[in-house]
């Protein structure tokens, strides 16, 4: 974590084309009747309407599938304009939002999860609709699916940490800790763009501020390595990182993401391991940093990946590059494997001052060009 | 040697007030051989004057130095009051991006010593990428900025370059006493900056050090101080961290005979591409500076051979006074490193005062980070440190715990040459 940073993700959010405002009430007269109906079920999503004009949008929705579902209003991006989470079988809602003139689409996701069944959606009307570039939504979209996934995929995890911790089983605790972590590591400027759900859950015992309780992965590092013992207070933490680890995983979704800010969240990942990592405070109890340093460096690569045929297409000399360096870095980061089968690395604390220099040599040789891929982006 | 000559020109050497420069000017590090280059201390008194004619960049210390020539600068120029010195090792083992990075640094290196910003500036480009220079020398003179480059013994082992090492590299001995922490010694290749402004030398290393990632990385970097006053006419010869004036004689910039006989690697001395180039030593001198100042100023000026006020050699009246090495204590420091205890022996000077803060224990991380430029390392520092590291009283209060040496290729000819071009355009 990085306490009181500025959030790339939200501070770009400009950049991105801000196609659709929520809660604007000058065109109200949209009634009922203007409503486009969503007939939900457990494998399709039919709409009534496939335009209308902007302005605020209603949909009747009702859910024929025997599953509960989620249907959003989704901007090319697949960030969502609006939703409505568990519609249970059987039920209607009435979802409404304001959207101004461009494309969209209405997804159902059945049981809540998934890709979901789609439906097209125009708006009409005038204004003026930022030029959208469809090989940098796809790219955007295609982030999103993976920080959500990785989002899913991290909670199951994290219970597992945090039954060990209720168990009182110091040991599975132990070996849960950095494997809880990884998913989030990935993703971590998602998760800190947010502003509140970092400092709840990835706050270092630096990064307190005066009043601040301590919570979250840190504050249980610490009990599980220094302290050795798990108390009710542990198993408290324990329950709060999990319910604050399920409001991110929500919210992901919602995340504003720009195709500049993809490409500087992967530096931000970078300076992660830079400031955080390489020198070992990020996990110091446990000195699981590696780990970390290894989530850090893949969610940065598949952020580039994913931007990479832009790029290519602006500064072939740039991606060549990183194509190298990060060839590099896993490389680097391979001698360290706690054996060749699992995907667990040796402690920090057996990492030389030597290693550590060459690591972090390795490092800002990857996030000196990578600092150059949002304007390769954009050019 | 000039032992003769200078022991004429003496005389005279009282005469005028030479300037700063003249004096000091070459002669900035001198500590641990704080007499080595005596032989030419009086003979920069006769030329003092002709110093600050001959090179009115000394006197202006925001002007710019030129950065092409046969050699390279930074050697020959008049010392600046700052230093910031950087060893890299190379990261890469492709031979063209090595070599084009060397392109790209004297690309940069060009525009830096005119006191311009690198590439395309510090702002005012896309907002969406970061600036290509790193800003806080905007609005900074040139300060006589000049940036060096060397290269290591290390950096001959790669790039198939093993053939084209000069004889005249040879890798130092452990002298007795050396301490040497490896995080502080060699480097496959290293940049000299000097300038009047501390900021402006340390910006020009921080923007290389960026153009380099990836290709090299900064093993170990060192800032010096050490010069506090522009170029005045009559200025005294600065004083060391033992509070001793140190460098009252050494090579002067001007002086062409004697750059040409100790410091220039001539025709015929080999390899070629080393023709115009100098070989520098550098070496981290810590002082033990609180013993030392709780040495009684008798033995602190036995130890050097001068007196602490004027620097006069023993038994002399005036700094400049031709030494009579006999009347010094057998160990002093000055009559062991003088050339004409070691046959002549004479290298120039370039090195800096350096304190780190403290070290852990409330004693000040300090000394002197010495920089010798020569003809030939074994007929320059080597003889010259084989003999002090044995004998010198000095020792007692220093430790030598840096060290590297590098080729300093020849100077960067015109706008379309490049720093190393004599040794990397030859064979691939």
């Amino acid at each position: 974590m990085r306490a009181a940073r500025l959030s790339v993700v939200t501070a770009v959010a400009t950049a991105a084309a801000l196609t659709a405002v929520t809660g604007c009430t000058e065109k109200s007269k949209a009634d009922g009747d203007a409503a486009i109906k969503v007939t939900a079920a457990d494998a399709k999503c039919d709409t009534s309407a496939k335009s209308v004009p902007a302005g605020q949008v209603s949909l009747s929705i009702e859910n024929k599938g025997s599953k509960a579902t989620e249907v959003e209003i989704l901007f090319p991006d697949d960030r969502i304009v609006s939703e409505k989470e568990n519609i249970g079988p059987g039920t209607k809602y009435q979802l409404t939002a304001e959207v101004k003139a461009g494309s969209y689409e209405i997804a159902c996701r059945p049981g809540m999860k998934g890709h979901g069944v789609r439906q097209k959606l125009t708006v009409t009307g005038s204004g003026a609709v930022a030029k959208r570039d469809p090989q940098l939504d796809k790219a955007v979209a295609a982030y999103r699916a993976y920080a959500q996934d990785q989002a899913d995929r991290t909670i199951p995890k994290v219970e597992t940490f945090t039954n060990a911790i209720k168990a009182g089983n110091l040991k599975a605790a132990q070996d849960a800790y950095a494997p809880s972590r990884v998913g989030w590591e990935r993703t971590e400027p998602i998760a800190e763009s947010f502003g509140d759900i970092d400092p709840k859950t990835d706050t270092r015992a630096d990064g307190l501020e005066k009043g601040q309780k301590w919570t979250g992965w840190h504050a249980l590092e610490k009990a599980l390595w220094q302290d050795k013992k798990i108390g009710a207070a542990q198993k408290t933490l324990a329950d709060q990182l999990v319910t604050d680890l399920k409001d991110w995983q929500k919210r992901v979704g919602k995340a504003e993401i720009t195709p500049t800010s993809m490409a500087n969240g992967a530096k931000e990942l970078l300076d992660e391991v830079a400031t955080g990592k390489v020198t070992g405070e990020e996990d110091r109890y446990s000195h699981t940093d590696l780990s970390d340093f290894k989530a850090n460096v893949e969610g940065a690569q598949q952020a580039y990946e994913l931007l990479k045929p832009v790029a290519q297409k602006n500064d072939k000399a740039l991606t060549t590059e990183l194509d190298k360096q990060f060839a590099a870095i896993t490389t680097q980061l391979d001698k360290y494997r706690s054996d060749k089968t699992s995907d667990g690395f040796v402690s920090y604390a057996t990492v030389t001052k030597a290693q550590r220099k060459e690591l972090s040599d390795a490092v800002n040789a990857l996030a000196e060009p990578l600092s150059k891929l949002a304007a390769a982006v954009v050019k | 040697m000039t032992d003769t000559q200078d022991a004429t020109t003496a005389k005279s050497g009282d005469a005028k007030a030479p300037s700063r420069r003249s004096l000091i000017g070459w002669g900035g590090a001198g500590l641990a051989l704080g007499a080595a280059a005596a032989g030419g201390g009086v003979a920069m008194s006769r030329v003092g004057n002709s110093i600050d004619g001959a090179a009115p960049a000394a006197a202006d210390t925001g002007a710019a130095v030129a950065f092409h020539g046969a050699s390279q600068a930074g050697i020959a120029t008049p010392v600046q009051d700052r230093l910031h010195f950087a060893a890299f090792d190379v990261q890469t083992d492709d031979r063209a991006e090595f070599v084009q990075m060397l392109k790209d640094w004297t690309a940069a290196a060009r525009r830096m010593t005119a006191g311009k910003a690198v590439g395309d500036g510090a702002y005012g480009g896309l907002a969406e990428a970061p600036p290509d220079d790193t800003g806080e020398a905007l609005g900074l003179k040139p300060s006589r900025l000049t940036l060096t480059i060397g290269f290591g013994p290390s950096l001959f082992e790669k790039f198939g370059l093993k053939g084209q090492r000069p004889a005249a590299l040879v890798d130092l001995p452990q002298f007795p006493g050396d301490n040497l922490d490896k995080t502080r010694t060699g480097g496959d290749l290293c940049i000299q900056a000097c300038a009047d402004d501390p900021q402006v030398a340390v910006h020009a290393i921080r923007n290389l050090a960026r153009i380099g990632f990836g290709t090299v990385n900064i093993r170990w970097s060192q800032l010096g101080f050490g010069k506090t006053s522009s170029t005045t006419p009559g200025a005294q010869t600065p004083r060391n961290l033992m509070g001793f004036k140190d460098g009252t004689r050494n090579i002067a910039g001007t002086e062409t005979d004697r750059l040409k006989k100790f410091v220039w690697v001539g025709e015929g001395d080999g390899p070629d591409w080393m023709t115009g180039g100098s070989y520098l030593v550098a070496r981290r001198i810590r002082m033990h500076i609180e013993t030392w100042d709780r040495t009684s100023l008798q033995e602190q000026e036995d130890v050097f051979g001068r007196d602490k006020g004027e620097g006069a050699p023993v038994g002399k009246a005036k700094e400049h006074d031709k030494p009579f090495l006999k009347a010094m204590k057998p160990d002093a420091h000055v009559r062991l490193a003088h050339p004409d205890s070691n046959g002549g022996v004479t290298i120039l000077r370039r090195g800096y005062s350096f304190t780190d803060g403290t070290d852990g224990l409330g004693r000040l991380d300090a000394g002197l980070f010495f920089l010798a430029y020569q003809r030939d390392i074994r007929k320059g520092f080597l003889p010259l440190q084989r003999k002090l590291s044995a004998h010198d009283a000095l020792n007692e209060y220093i430790q030598h715990v840096g060290s590297a040496v590098f080729a300093v290729p020849p100077g960067v000819r015109d706008k379309d040459d490049w720093w190393g071009s004599t040794l990397f355009s030859k064979e691939a």
